[in-house]
């Protein structure tokens, strides 16, 4: 193949030089670069699209109340491509090439765990608008959504209340389900509650008839729900066909949102529990500005959902801890946040000082049958968030801090 | 115990949801040596044409129709200059495959979609509902349809005979560029069919034919290039492995053990259960 | 030695190019970029050996990547936890001793030589088990496609060993020096680029060899190999295993350029993605699949930056052209441009 070589130095100048040619200009004075990076291609982009656009939303209202500290917000929106090795790659991107002043973004926490050496590397700034297993607490991550202590236990609770002794743990195989269902297993063991078995299926899965047959078996007066994404839509159609009605076993799910259930089929849902700090029809002033502000900008039929809501709240809080800073720059606005509170769609959210989560209150809601998500019960006040759960001394020895 | 013998009825309908999946490739792999790995997306377009039809029963022929002419578009446009070469056209329909993925998402939008199941198919027998019941008849209807084409039709002896010895075929007469163009029309076209029924059970989105795939291509591997009734045992028996083998392990292991079971029977019967015998050197 | 000179002229100037140019005009973020498509293009010279050389279609080649990946993050974690600590994901799922399979990975030597020798083992069972019993063509890309989409479930399912979806990432240092330093990256970059083009001339060396004719022989009439009393599985088996070492090296030399492996990176469609490159940059010239794996590493990278739905388009796209209009890719098209001119 002598033809070849001959090509090789060409092609690999050209590459260089492409490669080189995209230095960015400098920012002008007047504006802020802000990065937002969630897989908006790949399996993630079904959800993490709607957590930008609510971005880009509070953005827009930002700049149109005039901005932060007189200057403009500029998106800059990279794709993380549903690939942790992406979100990684184009955080150095957004920190290094384009000098973002901080970063909105991920959705899974494999992604979060892929950028989290990023992030204190560069020692630059995160805000993480998902709920997620806890157990984590990065100087340079800002968490936005729920730790454990504030979805999976209120859910608990929920179900105790309610007189289920006995679940069945079913979740997709990765960190969030196998955390979580360690923490369900040690709060059953406290709380006089059994767990009947505790079953896991690769991301993707679609056929869960053995499954199903497994929890029929076991008689559980309740299930808990940890499947992600497709899974969902197959596990509930094959489970409401095998006769499995709200009633008669109610399945508990921490990763089923509004914008979920039409993909699942209300038919197949409607009447289970779902755990999270805010739905669409969450009764708060600011909540009915967001819904109505989210559907004029992205359509009547969109809903909004907790993760949207989560990230919407992060451009917010950071905004604010920008504005009490009187600076972008990231060590003085982590000093800043801690203590800020401000009235959200889901209430009122504070920024601990302690873990970098928030105060969030826990809702329990049940899905009804226009796909929206009615609540049932909440937590009364904002919880306080506990990453580690050192609060709770069941909890004490599921993991070293 | 109840839950042991369940297992034999969900593992044989789990071979039928297999089977479906695997029919139209029987076609298309196994008559044509073409692999189609857009065989997952002709799947998902029939789920898509049964969400906009909305209605089951009227899907099956439509989808039969949609994903037939994709194929036929496909095989005249760029399959037909690749036979001989079941490589080149593994590479070059898996682009054919990104395309429509991307397509779906932006014809249709990035999430699930939902297809109401008919009213007539709730319920079901023992640990069998209804659709799963329905399934098996498709799947059932489906291999005797192959198999009445194949044997009892002037095209489909055709068919064989241009498997059997293509330059032979050719010179008796037999125009094999409109029997590979049926043949692909027929395989892609049993794809959309599946597409449909798995609108009962899993989800509709994009990603849809991304999940069968490779499990399709393990059922034509394991039954024989080309075979029938190797398909209908392969898929029959790969079912029954994945749902015991889920319910003594779990989904992950039990996927593992199918793939370790089906290199180990490559070792036994290294060109799938059935050899089709052939005189044309290699 | 004239010819030997211009035979080795392009090759020269290239690495040039590489080592000398690169790590001078490229900002550290690029260079990083750039580290990474090289440690692709290492994998995709083994995929040209095989593939174009050997006529097997690996699409499994992530899983002797991942091997090797996976080899070296174990040694950076535990070198990281130090002695009688465990590796950040462990804590967190709750593993309390060390799982004897990790012990060995302590020893860089070890580790790093499980990373080739590990694929390789691989592959010669693997290659042993299919190749005697002649499965080959559409069987064997299929089998070797399972065989990712299996290894994704396992190293999914494990997440006490593995880091399971997380796979591995938070890595400090590498050999006592600083991960984060420009100046080690520059350093990784430089042993990237220059394993690459000494693989790359080994493997010249190879398919030039009486080896590499019988390698092609057996590509083009493996019956008639048989025939002439050659064993055509032993062949296709030490290729095999060849191309799964340098896949495992690659993986190894990954981690540290990336900081990251995980399970995402080693399943079906990556794999798939690596043939597509070397489809792309030519098949049939070891070149070319050098450079096809560093062009779509780019233009993967350049497109996502501009439109992050397009790529799926643009990729497709570019794999049917390819396919249907210039089945020996770029090299190929290169090569008639050439001869058009001397003719």
């Amino acid at each position: 193949m002598r033809i070849s070589r001959p090509i090789v130095p060409v092609a690999l100048a050209l590459a260089l030089a492409a490669c080189g040619s995209d230095a960015q200009p400098a920012a002008e004075a007047q504006e802020i670069k802000v990065g937002l990076l969630h897989s908006l291609s790949g399996t993630m982009a079904i959800s993490e699209v709607t957590v930008r656009d609510a971005e880009l939303l509070a953005i827009d209202e930002i700049n149109r109340a005039g901005g932060v500290l007189g200057k403009k917000l500029v998106p800059v929106a990279e794709d993380g491509a549903s690939d942790w090795p992406t979100f990684a790659e184009k955080a150095t991107k957004l920190i290094r090439q384009d000098k973002v002043a901080t970063v909105f973004g991920g959705w899974t926490s494999a992604s979060r765990k892929a950028m989290l050496p990023v992030f204190e590397r560069y020692k630059a700034l995160l805000w993480y608008p998902v709920q997620y297993e806890g157990l984590e607490s990065s100087p340079y991550i800002f968490y936005t959504g729920a730790t454990t202590n504030q979805q999976i236990i209120p859910g608990l609770d929920y179900l105790k209340e309610q007189g289920k002794k006995k679940v069945f743990l079913v979740g997709s195989d990765y960190v969030f389900p196998r955390t979580a269902n360690k923490i369900i297993k040690a709060y059953a063991a406290a709380n006089g509650m059994e767990v009947l078995g505790e079953e896991y299926t690769p991301l993707g899965h679609t056929e869960y008839s053995t499954l199903v047959n497994k929890v029929v078996q076991a008689r559980p007066d309740a299930v808990f729900n940890t499947l992600n994404g497709d899974s969902n839509v197959a596990f509930f159609k094959q489970l409401k066909s095998a006769g499995v009605t709200a009633e008669t076993m109610p399945v508990l799910s921490v990763s089923v949102a509004e914008e979920e259930v039409t993909g699942i089929g209300v038919d197949n849902i409607a009447g289970h529990p779902v755990a999270w700090n805010y739905y669409q029809t969450t009764e708060t002033p600011a909540n009915e500005a967001f819904v109505k502000a989210y559907k004029a900008k992205y359509g009547a039929t969109k809903v909004t959902s907790d993760p949207m809501e989560a990230g919407y709240n992060a451009v917010y809080l950071w905004a604010e801890a920008v504005k009490k800073a009187g600076t972008t720059e990231v060590e003085a606005v982590k000093k800043a946040a801690p203590g800020i509170s401000l009235d959200r769609p889901e209430g009122k959210v504070t920024i601990d000082g302690e873990n970098q989560h928030l105060y969030k209150t826990a809702r329990i809601g049940i899905i009804q049958p226009d796909g929206l998500i009615k609540q049932v019960w909440d937590s009364g006040e904002p919880i306080k968030p506990d990453p580690y759960l050192k609060a709770y001394p069941w909890a004490a020895g599921l993991a070293a801090s | 115990m109840t839950a042991f013998v369940n297992q034999l009825p969900i593992g044989l309908s789990i071979g039928a949801v297999l089977l479906l999946v695997a029919l139209g490739l029987t076609f298309t792999f196994g008559q044509m040596g073409v692999i189609n790995m857009a065989h997952g997306e002709f799947i998902m377009a029939g789920a898509y044409t049964a969400f906009l039809i909305g209605d089951l029963v009227l899907a099956l022929p439509a989808a039969f129709l949609v994903a037939g002419a994709m194929g036929l578009v496909l095989e005249r446009a760029a399959v037909r200059h690749f036979y001989g070469r079941p490589l080149d056209t593994l590479l070059l329909t898996w682009g054919v495959s990104l395309v429509l993925q991307q397509l779906a998402r932006d014809l249709f939008g990035a999430p699930n979609v939902q297809v109401p199941a008919p009213s007539w198919l709730a319920g079901g027998v023992g640990i069998l509902p209804y659709n799963r019941l329905f399934i098996m008849a498709l799947a059932v209807a489906g291999v005797v349809a192959v198999w009445l084409y194949l044997n009892r039709t002037a095209l489909g002896r055709r068919t064989q005979a241009v498997v059997q010895n293509r330059r032979l075929a050719a010179t008796s007469g037999i125009d094999t560029g409109r029997v590979d163009m049926l043949t692909f029309f027929v395989g892609s076209g049993l794809a959309g069919v599946a597409g449909v029924a798995l609108t009962l059970i899993g989800p509709v989105g994009p990603g849809l034919g991304t999940y069968y795939i490779v499990d399709a291509f393990l059922v034509v591997v394991a039954g024989g290039l080309g075979q029938l009734r190797g398909a209908v045992l392969a898929a029959a028996g790969l079912g029954l492995l994945n749902s015991y083998a889920e319910f003594w392990s779990d989904a992950s292991l039990a996927k593992v053990i199918v793939f370790a079971v089906i290199i180990a029977f490559l070792q036994v019967r290294p060109q799938g259960m059935f050899v089709l015998r052939s005189r044309v050197l290699t | 030695m004239r010819d030997l000179i211009r035979r080795n002229l392009p090759f020269a100037a290239v690495a040039v190019v590489a080592l000398v140019a690169a790590p001078l005009l490229l900002e550290p973020f690029r260079l990083g970029l750039l580290a990474k498509y090289l440690c692709y293009a290492i994998v995709a010279l083994g995929i040209g050996l095989a593939w174009g050389k050997g006529g097997m279609l690996t699409l499994g080649q992530g899983v002797f990547f991942g091997l090797g990946g996976y080899a070296m993050a174990m040694y950076l974690k535990l070198t990281e936890a130090g002695p009688g600590g465990l590796p950040d994901f462990m804590v967190w799922s709750g593993v309390e001793e060390l799982p004897a399979l990790w012990a060995p990975f302590a020893s860089p030597v070890l580790a790093l030589g499980m990373a080739v020798l590990g694929p390789m083992a691989l592959a010669v069972v693997l290659g042993t088990l299919v190749f005697r019993q002649r499965v080959r063509g559409a069987y064997f890309a299929i089998l070797t496609q399972a065989l990712a989409a299996a290894l994704v479930i396992l190293l999914v399912g494990q997440q006490g060993l593995t880091g399971g979806t997380n796979g591995m990432t938070n890595f400090f240092e590498l050999f006592g020096r600083d991960l984060a330093e420009d100046s080690t990256q520059r350093g990784l970059y430089l042993v990237t680029a220059g394993v690459l083009g000494v693989l790359y001339l080994a493997t010249r060396q190879l398919v030039n060899s009486r080896f590499g004719r019988l390698l092609v022989a057996v590509r083009d009439g493996e019956d008639r190999v048989r025939f002439l009393g050659y064993d055509p599985a032993l062949v296709k088996t030490v290729t095999f295993a060849i191309s799964a070492g340098m896949a495992g090296l690659a993986g190894a030399l990954f981690v540290p350029v990336v900081g990251i492996i995980s399970p995402a990176l080693l399943g079906v469609v990556p794999s798939l993605e690596l043939v597509v490159a070397v489809a792309v940059g030519g098949r049939h010239a070891l070149a070319g699949a050098v450079l096809g794996a560093v062009v779509m590493g780019y233009a993967k990278t350049a497109f996502s930056e501009q439109f992050a739905d397009g790529w799926l388009y643009l990729q497709g796209a570019l794999f049917i052209l390819v396919m249907t209009l210039a089945p020996k890719g770029i090299a190929g098209l290169l090569g008639r441009v050439r001869r058009a001119r001397t003719a």
